[in-house]
């Protein structure tokens, strides 16, 4: 099925299979490589990508299923200059080892901040008609869909704090 | 993955006439569990109908002062709507404490309500299972698992309900509102849209292959508190152990059968002025299975009814 889905950016077509995924459409199709496929049944969060502004697991996710619509992917994040606050955040952190779950989290972060700023609540909010306090117990657990083997958890916490511009 | 054809349905009864002429479809809206189960082969549809698109997202308020929920509204953005927030706060509570961010910002209301139980056998194509394969077996019964049902379970079948949303919404006395290919419209409460498994654990629901959920109707709350609870394995992301939504004097259990159970003898006992803990006891008296985890449930039933008595709020 002839498919265009606009990555990065940039639209990009391609004849795909109905079966294949979001996910290996970007990596197969595109060559785009950083989204990474760990688990691929929606568990590990190393497939995270922006779609429309919003993250979702692109293995769960038929690439026919996105024509039109907008993908951002790691590779999309930094501009000409500069990395991303959120990628630039990670590294002043060291929020990471092996490093592959790292596009995933901080695609992830990304879509974290903008539901933030929206107002959107997680578990760990405390009263739902308030605004969200963006405290270590909202982070961990608007991160929860995203697992690190290497347990760099205390550095991913702080970078999304820093990233948020929240003071430890 | 077996191959399918994938339809884009154009809108509502182009989706229905591709489903009544192929009763091997499947309707497809997040994909979450759908796409999952696929690729497990668990599923098989030889036809895929992308109901995604459908101008079906709506939340609005109804005449009576409830709230209609569309059936493709996703998970994230009932949870973060003002009018559930405020006014049935045990429904944000249950659907933020299922999956992750990432699930819910594609996973639709529709689709909660759909999703197979995660019983770990089901999951396993190479365990015999009731579900899965009718007549094959169920390994659950002998098995190792946190997650039988307490109640309502048959000879053939032991798995439960994944869905939190779903507790929150039989709480709530949520209607399921479907349409078929022939234009019949019908609503059923979420409570019972579910089969008990009996002799057929295969088949979850009795909606038809050609009916599709177009919205989930919220009553006006009921007077009282209300207080959701979930019990986990784990702090966040994963299954429930069991859960608990009260609203006002209407409590519902999660995890404990094949739907979301409302604890009908607990209400009763409770209407005549019943302590929490008898209460909890009372719908207790009739379950099956471990001490343990019966023990579990009564006590967190108990104690999520006295938190909304006493809270007035989640």
């Amino acid at each position: 099925m002839l498919t265009t889905i606009r990555v990065n950016g940039v639209d990009r077509a391609a004849d795909v299979d109905p079966r294949m995924s979001l996910l290996d459409f970007l990596r197969e199709r595109l060559d785009l490589k950083g989204t990474k496929k760990g688990c691929d049944h929606g568990q590990c969060g190393a497939c995270t990508v922006l779609v429309n502004g919003v993250r979702i697991n692109a293995c769960l996710s038929l690439a026919v299923m996105h024509e039109g619509d907008q993908v951002l992917t790691v590779e999309g994040l930094a501009g000409e200059e500069a990395l991303h606050p959120v990628q630039h955040a990670f590294l002043v952190e060291d929020a990471f080892q092996c490093g592959y779950c790292t596009p995933g989290q901080i695609c992830s972060a990304v879509g974290l901040l903008a539901e933030v700023a929206a107002g959107q609540p997680s578990e760990a909010t405390v009263d739902l008609e308030g605004p969200v306090v963006l405290t270590d117990a909202e982070i961990r657990e608007r991160m929860s869909g995203n697992i690190c083997r290497c347990s760099a958890y205390p550095q991913i916490l702080a970078a999304v704090r820093r990233a948020a511009g929240v003071a430890a | 993955m077996k191959p399918f054809a994938y339809e884009r349905a154009r809108d509502v009864d182009h989706a229905l006439s591709l489903a009544a002429a192929n009763p091997g479809a499947r309707f497809l809206a997040g994909g979450t569990n759908l796409l999952d189960l696929m690729k497990l082969e668990i599923e098989q549809p030889s036809q895929v109908i992308d109901v995604g698109r459908l101008p079906l997202a709506e939340i609005s308020e109804t005449p009576s002062g409830g709230l209609r929920i569309g059936a493709l509204a996703t998970n994230t953005a009932v949870a973060s709507d003002p009018r559930v927030r405020s006014r049935y706060p045990i429904l944000a509570r249950a659907i933020l404490a299922g999956g992750s961010v990432q699930l819910r910002n594609k996973a639709s209301v529709g689709g909660n309500l759909m999703q197979r139980t995660r019983c770990p056998y089901f999951m396993d194509s190479a365990k015999p299972c009731n579900k899965r394969l009718p007549g094959s077996g169920c390994s659950a019964m002998e098995g190792l698992a946190m997650t039988f049902a307490l109640f309502g379970a048959s000879e053939m079948c032991v798995a439960v309900s994944p869905s939190d949303m779903s507790v929150a919404l039989a709480a709530l006395d949520g209607l399921a509102e479907t349409v078929r290919a022939d234009g019949s419209v019908s609503r059923r409460p979420v409570e019972t849209l579910h089969r008990l498994p009996g002799e057929a654990p295969q088949v979850d629901t009795d909606l038809a292959p050609d009916e599709l959920i177009l919205a989930v109707e919220l009553p006006p709350p009921p007077e009282g508190g209300q207080a959701w609870r979930k019990v986990r394995a784990r702090a966040s992301y994963t299954g429930a152990i069991a859960s608990v939504a009260v609203a006002g004097g209407q409590v519902a259990l999660g995890a404990v059968a094949a739907r979301p159970w409302r604890a009908r003898a607990a209400e009763e006992a409770l209407a005549s002025g019943a302590s929490p803990f008898e209460a909890a006891a009372s719908e207790l008296a009739h379950a099956a299975g471990e001490e343990g985890r019966k023990a579990l449930v009564r006590r967190l039933a108990a104690d999520v009814i006295r938190e909304a008595r006493e809270g007035m709020g989640s």
